[in-house]
């Protein structure tokens, strides 16, 4: 009912981790592959070590998660054993990696590939990092250079993650789409103020939200993409229930990536929302979860 | 979103190490923590000394954040999210507690809540914490300098307990070093063991790894855990996590 093939990479379900939870070290992939994901997407990683901002880093809110970590990363050239650890849990695993330059992202994506890496998710789009993500993000030229000079050198599947924080949404995923999939979307840029203290919160000031009230963001953007673009799509922000899952799917998404609901619901998210989805799926007639691609997609 | 508390009482345990008293209505096991947030300064992790209506913080002071906090003073404000983690599990099992240097503040209110022998241990004598706040109970203390009680290290002294006393299980919070050491002494006894684990902790909320080890995240699935978690932490005493994720030695 949720097995599939995207890429030509073998998936049990279609409920990836998202990048930059619980995906820092092998061991705790492993973890969450035991607890019934998919797949899972590493840390974004870079070409250095970076110990991210100051706490605090994350925010809590009565509707969902601001976080400003920072790309903290422990280097492409520390990366390999955590990539050998996290493949032995029997699921794709996807190297996302950061950058600046189409050179910078070239290196990383090789590096992933050497290290054993199913496919590489390029991050075009964390929205508080000086110089990187966002920043190249919105830049059309750039990203579409990016994702064509990263294809030209690996043969693995290349997913390029675009940023919802631009009014040029439809023409970025165009300008992505020699990628072998578009994933959408990363956090939204947004602040929090502590009245009591009468500053931000985040020691970055910024920071992106993500859970439950950007799913509608998300949900519109895979909408608009699906509709523009041949390439599949993999629909995050704010998956929290298999009601969420079948949304995204409806709207045009192939695959999903599962982030904040970590926190909500625990490890065990995966496994629950799978359940929840074929539960549903049961009672209204599907046979596979694919039938319910883009099926709310008035043309 | 975090709760402002006021400091009712700052109280000086040691040279190093402050308890700071607050009313706050979240209701706290012994072992979970809270992060506190000085605005514009740090925010850090901070485990409860003190659970009942008048609640405690008691901090060393290591680093900038934690400077900061030693200046605060009665009426200042504290900004706290928690309770978090996992507490110790209370056992029927004759228990002997050891508290290295600050790791007495975790688990202090647990001792408080159980029968059992107390071990307290800290590099020198004026470093002992809590060592008047267990009355009633056999105190044990350790510094590693002679200045008072036993001299040596903690787990030095456990050894030797062990030989005096049919101990069922041992709670440990303390420098990791004593923890791994006294951990292998209770695997290698087959007795009972709950140690706090300490790592370095961003979110506290169970979503940025950086507090993992070995698969486990301190900051949910711990801070406290039981014997058959820690056998398998192949890094517990040997390696860490630093701010950028990368594994270094301890
Ligand atoms: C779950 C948990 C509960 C804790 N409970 C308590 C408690 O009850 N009482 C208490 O005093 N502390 C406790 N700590 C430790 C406390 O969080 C740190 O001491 C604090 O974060 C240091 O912040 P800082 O800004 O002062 O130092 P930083 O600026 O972060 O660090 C300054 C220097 O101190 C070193 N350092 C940082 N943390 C520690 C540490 N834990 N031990 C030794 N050196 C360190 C750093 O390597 C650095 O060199 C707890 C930690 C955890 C994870
Ligand atoms: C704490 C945190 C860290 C994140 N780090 C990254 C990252 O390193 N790279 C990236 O592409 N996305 C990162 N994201 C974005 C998520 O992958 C995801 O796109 C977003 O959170 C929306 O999904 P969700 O609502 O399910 O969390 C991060 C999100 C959170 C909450
Ligand atoms: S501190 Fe973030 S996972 Fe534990």
């Amino acid at each position: 009912m949720l097995s599939f093939t995207l890429n030509g990479l073998r998936f049990k379900n279609p409920l990836i981790l998202a990048s930059g939870i619980l995906d820092e070290s092998g061991e705790t992939m492993l973890k969450v592959i035991e607890h019934g994901a998919g797949g899972v997407v590493t840390k974004s990683i870079g070409r250095k070590p970076r110990e991210g901002y100051e706490n605090p880093v994350i925010y809590e809110l009565p509707y969902g998660l601001l976080n400003a970590i920072g790309l903290a990363n422990p280097g492409i050239e520390n990366y390999g054993e955590e990539i050998k650890v996290a493949k032995k849990g029997g699921v794709p695993v996807i190297g996302s990696v950061f950058g600046s330059t189409v050179e910078g992202f070239v290196y990383l994506a090789k590096k992933m590939e050497e290290y054993g890496a199913d496919a590489v998710e390029l991050n075009l789009s964390c929205p508080h990092a000086k110089g990187y993500g966002m920043e190249v993000g919105t830049d059309i030229a750039l990203v579409e250079e990016i994702v064509e000079g990263v294809k030209k050198e690996i043969s693995i599947p290349v997913w390029a993650k675009i940023t919802p924080n631009t009014e040029n949404l439809v023409k970025i995923a165009k300008a992505v789409e020699g990628a072998d999939a578009l994933v959408l979307i990363n956090t939204v840029k947004a602040m929090a103020i502590d009245i009591e203290a009468g500053m931000p919160v985040l020691s970055n000031k910024f920071g992106g939200l993500s859970g439950p009230c950007i799913k509608p963001i998300g949900v519109r953007a895979v909408y608009e993409v699906y509709r523009e673009v041949e390439k599949p799509i993999i629909g995050v922000g704010g998956i929290t229930y298999g009601r969420d899952a079948i949304e995204y799917l409806m709207a045009g998404a192939t695959a999903l990536q599962v982030g904040t609901a970590v926190y909500l619901r625990g490890i065990e998210v995966f496994s629950l929302i799978a359940k929840e989805m074929e539960e549903w799926m049961e009672k209204h007639g599907y046979a596979h979860f694919t039938e319910l691609i883009g099926l709310a997609q008035v043309r | 979103m975090y709760r402002v508390v006021e400091i009712e009482e700052v109280v000086t345990e040691t040279p190093t190490i402050k308890t700071f008293f607050f009313r706050d209505n979240s209701e706290p096991q012994p072992g979970q923590f809270y992060m506190i947030w000085l605005p514009g300064v740090d925010e850090f992790p901070m485990s409860i000394s003190y659970i009942g209506e008048i609640k405690g913080f008691t901090v060393k002071r290591v680093g900038a954040g934690t400077a900061r906090m030693h200046q605060l003073q009665k009426g200042d404000k504290l900004w706290i999210r928690g309770p978090y983690g996992r507490g110790f599990r209370i056992s029927q099992k004759k228990a002997l507690f050891v508290g290295g240097g600050s790791g007495m503040a975790t688990l202090a209110p647990l001792i408080d809540m159980m029968p059992g022998d107390v071990v307290i241990a800290a590099r020198t004598r004026d470093e002992l914490l809590f060592r008047k706040r267990f009355a009633g109970r056999k105190v044990y203390l350790a510094t590693d300098d002679g200045s008072e009680g036993f001299k040596g290290f903690a787990h030095e002294l456990v050894e030797k307990l062990l030989h005096q006393e049919d101990y069922e299980i041992i709670y440990t919070c303390g420098p990791e070093l004593m923890m791994r050491k006294i951990i292998d002494i209770a695997i290698s006894k087959g007795i009972d063991v709950q140690a706090s684990l300490e790592r370095l902790m961003k979110c506290g909320i169970g979503i940025c790894d950086s507090c993992s080890i070995n698969g486990y995240r301190v900051c949910v699935d711990g801070p406290v855990f039981f014997k058959d978690e820690l056998v398998k932490m192949k890094d517990l005493g040997k390696y860490k996590r630093d701010k950028a994720g990368r594994r270094v030695p301890l």
